[in-house]
């Protein structure tokens, strides 16, 4: 590294110099997604392997592949459905809070107004208080207003965690868009509403993506809310992984992976929209 | 260009599929499943399963079991109470959790009066009673706990111990032998924030030391308890205050003796009968301290349809209902009903050593904590926090015993609580000398 | 045709009409709760809660975790993230594989280092085939202070990096190409490019990734609870302990009132610091 930083032009570092540097690049890249991998591979090899295995010591680092554990979960009744359940509310939190979180993040990062730094504290108070004691009023509420055990009222719960990230992120996306891209559009005869659609939402479309992104796994992975509201309509966190805790080792582990996979698939299903788009992003 | 109107379009679709399927989703809500039945027993996944299948399945009717934490199962019975509209049936849940409840439930004395024949003992009818002169709960499912070990510890008893009439410093005496032995600590509790060790204060250490758990909680005898304790711990496995069940170190192999609830030994005695034993709680100077565990069946005022819960409850009190409980969770019935041949060996194994236990000449049975209302939870934090800071953080004995008495002494008099067996009957408040 | 002034205002009304509805409502319930008892106003509660002796060592753990974790993670995702921006080809595979954590959630990553740390673990099982130990080790003993820290620094900079890296990617994306590379004609080095053109267009985005991490580090739970038991308490442990299991809505809501308290004031230093500088700037 240091011999790149101290040379005064780019253009001047010798061939061999710049190949290291690469190759250094590469190997600490390596790295860091082995650093990510390796716990997820190790808690496989233990959903994977046979109880015996599992509570063993010491542990192999290969899987004996028994699906015994595994299969208590996958054949559990009603998994399919919570799973289900799961999606569809991690979706309309995902709409949600991009539908009330993105307008006011635009607010924030466009206008100056009075007000403005008592909403943003509101935003912030938001996620800064612990949930699981607003469970107890939030619960008499819906249970008065019916909307106790449905899947949208738990959604709306939901959004309160992940609206205040939503409304943060797409702030900081909106204010890094130059406003001189904006205004030129008005120039050439464009409405306001019209600018931001088709001037900035596409350049913060990878932003928003992630933001979306990130309130799908908040809901996804809530537990308290998600046991206390939904009684039929149990979502899978709430429906099989809150008793994990006190569930003997190799049905945690299988719990575990049961848990990780829907949201590694759902990851690799939005990664083009999460990233492929930086190409128009970078123009 | 395109690609703009591409991403509106298909955010605009994304909402009306979701919509669509919410909507689809939803309409199940109206749709019953069946009696909710809420509680905090039975949590592991699989032994949840197993009420299911092999518990609830008989009865008839759908029922929908849910096993809860503490947190979600109190949130949704406040949520319930305060808005009063109710969604749940029947409760499941050990004695403490109801003295919270009391003047919410519903009096189930028709109930009691049906189960006239299964002989349930009278220090459970008196417990279920909550200090009313109603049965406020049905009394379920019991246990207990006792001390388990890996035969491979067996060899390293101090000489002339008897395994069914140890002392606690012969228990110090053969947790040190093990660790020079192996090199690693082999004695453990579980002191992890889901293991159950403030019952043993409360119901094996303080009624075996002092035979009493809240008049003596600072005498003399304490401190001499305490100090015992503390020698026990240097040579116990420090990773005890990770442990929540103990079966899980005892199936590892990193503990070959623990003391723990026999429903959370039931997977290493199930899955190595012949590798462990199940043997009765040591003994102190004042005898051998040993406690039940009680679990209820209790209606809540908003139940949707008492008299459904209530027939519910008469089925889960059927003999077969209980000998059906037991195999999948490990608790004993309360009831009289025959034990099968076929009983997993955990039941064996467990089922003796409590015999033995509760029948030692020494024994001194401990209940469980009465008239505390919802201040349980801070009585054990008292048990709780005097081994934290004596035991893990060095306080010294005597002092942490003053701090805590105190402490102590304001939950009585808050709770206005008489004395609890083994502590002498007492004249109104229980005291703390 | 809508006011200019009146614009934001209207931009506003859904988050905060729905903010007050599903929080500030039920929030202002719960925190009556810390200052009452029985309707009337008293400080009792946060008297109870300063004198449980688990109070101070609950507020230094969660500070210390706090002030070890969000630096890690903001430097580990600016490296990431510039290291990944570089890249010509298998860009889109890295992130994804980085990104990975974020589907975790805290009781999963609590499970899963607690595989690999716990005595009959994997960390243990590599030392033993290494030969370094001959027996399972515990590296995690309620009295070693340094190491359930570190443990419990690990597992969350492994699960929660990652939405660092999501803000600050797209930040950087969103910074002209031209900038760097005219920085690059006048002969600056790959380091002061970083510092003199990366990091002040990053700004916006760098103080969201700061503001987020810190408030969700501060509410560090799960994994603290899975790895070290009750021998790391943190705050948002004690008040779940005082609301569910020692049933006292009162001190639990008092708790969470610091834990509001402490994490808001960590947000304000945030944004006056940063404000300043672009003040600095103009």
């Amino acid at each position: 590294m240091s011999a790149v930083t101290e040379t005064e032009a780019a253009a001047f570092v010798p061939a061999d110099a710049r190949r290291a540097g690469r190759m250094l690049n590469a190997a600490i890249i390596i790295l860091l997604c082995v650093w990510v991998l390796l716990p997820i591979y190790l808690v496989l090899v233990n959903a994977l392997s046979d109880p015996q295995t599992v509570t063993g010591w010491p542990k192999h680092f290969v899987p004996t592949f028994d699906l015994g554990s595994l299969s208590f979960f996958i054949s559990y009744a009603g998994v399919l459905k919570a799973l289900g359940n799961s999606v569809v509310v991690a979706v309309l939190t995902m709409v949600l809070s991009l539908g009330f979180g993105a307008p006011a993040g635009y607010a924030l990062a466009r206008f100056d107004f009075p007000g403005k730094g008592v909403f943003r504290l509101l935003v912030l108070m938001t996620r800064a208080f612990p949930l699981p004691l607003l469970a107890l009023p939030l619960a008499v509420m819906f249970i008065r207003t019916g909307l106790d055990d449905s899947l949208f009222g738990l959604a709306l719960v939901h959004t309160t965690l992940a609206l205040p990230f939503s409304v943060l992120i797409t702030a900081s996306l909106f204010s890094g868009i130059p406003f001189e891209l904006e205004e030129a559009a008005w120039t050439l005869g464009c409405t306001r509403l019209q600018a931001v659609r088709k001037v900035v939402l596409p350049l913060a479309l990878p932003g928003i993506a992630a933001s979306g992104v990130f309130a799908f796994v908040t809901s996804w992975n809530e537990v308290f809310a998600a046991a206390v509201l939904t009684i039929r309509n149990r979502t899978l966190t709430a429906f099989l992984i809150q008793s994990l805790d006190v569930s003997p080792l190799p049905l945690k582990f299988a719990g575990a992976a049961v848990l990780v996979l829907p949201a590694l698939i759902f990851l690799f299903a939005v990664r083009k929209y999460l990233f492929s788009l930086w190409g128009i992003a970078n123009r | 260009m395109l690609g703009k109107q591409f991403t509106l379009r298909g955010a605009l679709s994304a909402l009306a599929v979701t919509a669509g399927l919410s909507a689809a989703f939803g309409a199940g809500a109206a749709r019953a499943d069946g009696m909710l039945f809420w509680s905090t027993q039975a949590r592991p996944v699989e032994e949840a399963q197993a009420v299911r299948e092999q518990v609830l399945a008989g009865f008839g009717a759908p029922v929908d079991f849910q096993p809860q934490d503490n947190g979600p199962f109190f949130t949704r019975i406040q949520a319930e109470l305060e808005s009063g509209k109710g969604t749940i049936a029947v409760l499941g849940g050990l004695h403490a959790d109801f003295s919270t409840l009391v003047p919410n439930m519903i009096d189930l004395d028709d109930v009691a009066g049906t189960l006239g024949d299964a002989h349930i003992s009278q220090t459970f009818t008196g417990l279920s009673k909550l200090g009313t002169d109603h049965y406020k709960y049905i009394p379920w499912m019991q246990a207990s706990y006792v001390m388990a070990a890996n035969k491979k510890a067996l060899q390293y008893l101090p000489k002339g111990a008897d395994i069914n009439a140890l002392t606690y410093d012969q228990l110090i005496e053969w947790a040190k032998a093990m660790k020079d032995a192996t090199g690693s600590p082999k004695f453990g509790l579980p002191a992890g924030p889901k293991g159950l060790l403030h019952r043993f204060f409360q119901g094996y250490a303080y009624p075996s030391f002092t035979g009493s758990v809240v008049t003596n909680f600072r005498s003399p005898e304490a401190v001499a308890m305490w100090d015992k304790l503390k020698e026990l711990w240097a040579v116990a496995q420090p990773a005890s205050t990770n442990y929540g069940f103990m079966q899980e170190p005892l199936l590892t192999g990193e503990v070959w003796v623990a003391w723990e609830h026999t429903s959370r030994l039931q997977d290493a005695f199930n899955k190595m009968p012949d590798d462990f034993v199940a043997f009765p709680a040591p003994a102190g100077p004042q005898g051998r301290g040993f406690m039940p565990v009680l679990t209820g069946l209790a209606v809540l005022k908003t139940a949707p349809d008492a008299a459904e819960s209530k027939k519910l409850i008469s089925y889960l009190m059927k003999p077969e209902s209980q000998v059906a409980m037991l195999k999948a969770t490990g608790f004993f019935p309360v009831t009289d009903a025959k034990l099968p041949d076929d009983m997993p060996a955990s039941m064996r194994i467990s089922g003796a050593a409590i015999q033995a236990q509760s029948g030692a000449k020494d024994a001194v049975a401990s209940l469980l904590p009465q008239g505390l209302g919802e201040l349980g939870g801070r009585f054990n934090k008292v048990y709780t926090d005097s081994f934290q800071r004596i035991v893990l953080a060095g306080q010294p004995v005597k002092d942490v015993l003053d701090d805590e008495a105190k402490v102590l002494k304001s939950i009585m008099d808050e709770a206005k609580a008489p004395c609890w067996a083994p502590d002498k009957p007492s004249e109104g408040t229980c005291p703390v000398n | 045709m809508i006011s200019k002034r009146a614009l934001p205002y209207l931009l506003l009304l859904p988050a905060t009409v729905f903010l007050i509805v599903f929080f500030v409502l039920p929030f202002l319930q719960v925190a009556w709760y810390a200052v009452t008892d029985d309707g009337g106003f008293t400080l009792q509660h946060f008297e109870t809660m300063r004198q449980d002796w688990k109070f101070m060592p609950a507020l230094t753990n969660t500070f210390l975790l706090v002030i070890i974790i969000v630096p890690i993670q903001i430097a580990l995702s600016l490296g990431m993230a510039s290291l990944v921006t570089k890249m010509k080809t298998g860009r889109e595979l890295v992130l994804y594989i980085w990104t990975i954590p974020l589907g975790i959630s805290d009781l999963a990553a609590g499970l899963i280092w607690l595989s690999i740390l716990d005595q009959t673990g994997f960390m243990n099982s590599v030392l033993f085939h290494l030969g370094v130990v001959d027996q399972p080790v515990n590296h995690l003993l309620y009295n070693d202070y340094p190491a359930l820290i570190a443990a419990v620094v690990l597992a969350e900079v492994w699960r929660s990096t990652a939405i660092v890296l999501v803000v600050l990617v797209a930040g950087m994306g969103l910074i002209p190409k031209e900038y760097g590379e005219a920085a690059e004609v006048f002969g600056a080095s790959p380091w002061k490019r970083f510092i003199k053109v990366t990091l002040p267009l990053l700004r916006p985005s760098l103080q969201t990734a700061l503001i987020l991490r810190t408030i969700l580090a501060f509410e560090v739970f799960a994994v603290a609870v899975a790895l070290t038991g009750t021998n790391l308490p943190v705050l948002m442990s004690e008040t779940f302990h005082w609301q569910f299991d020692l049933q006292d809505r009162h001190v639990a809501s008092a708790y969470a009132l610091v834990l509001l308290a402490v994490s808001i004031a960590f947000t304000l230093v945030y944004l006056r610091v940063l404000r300043v500088r672009e003040e600095e700037r103009a």
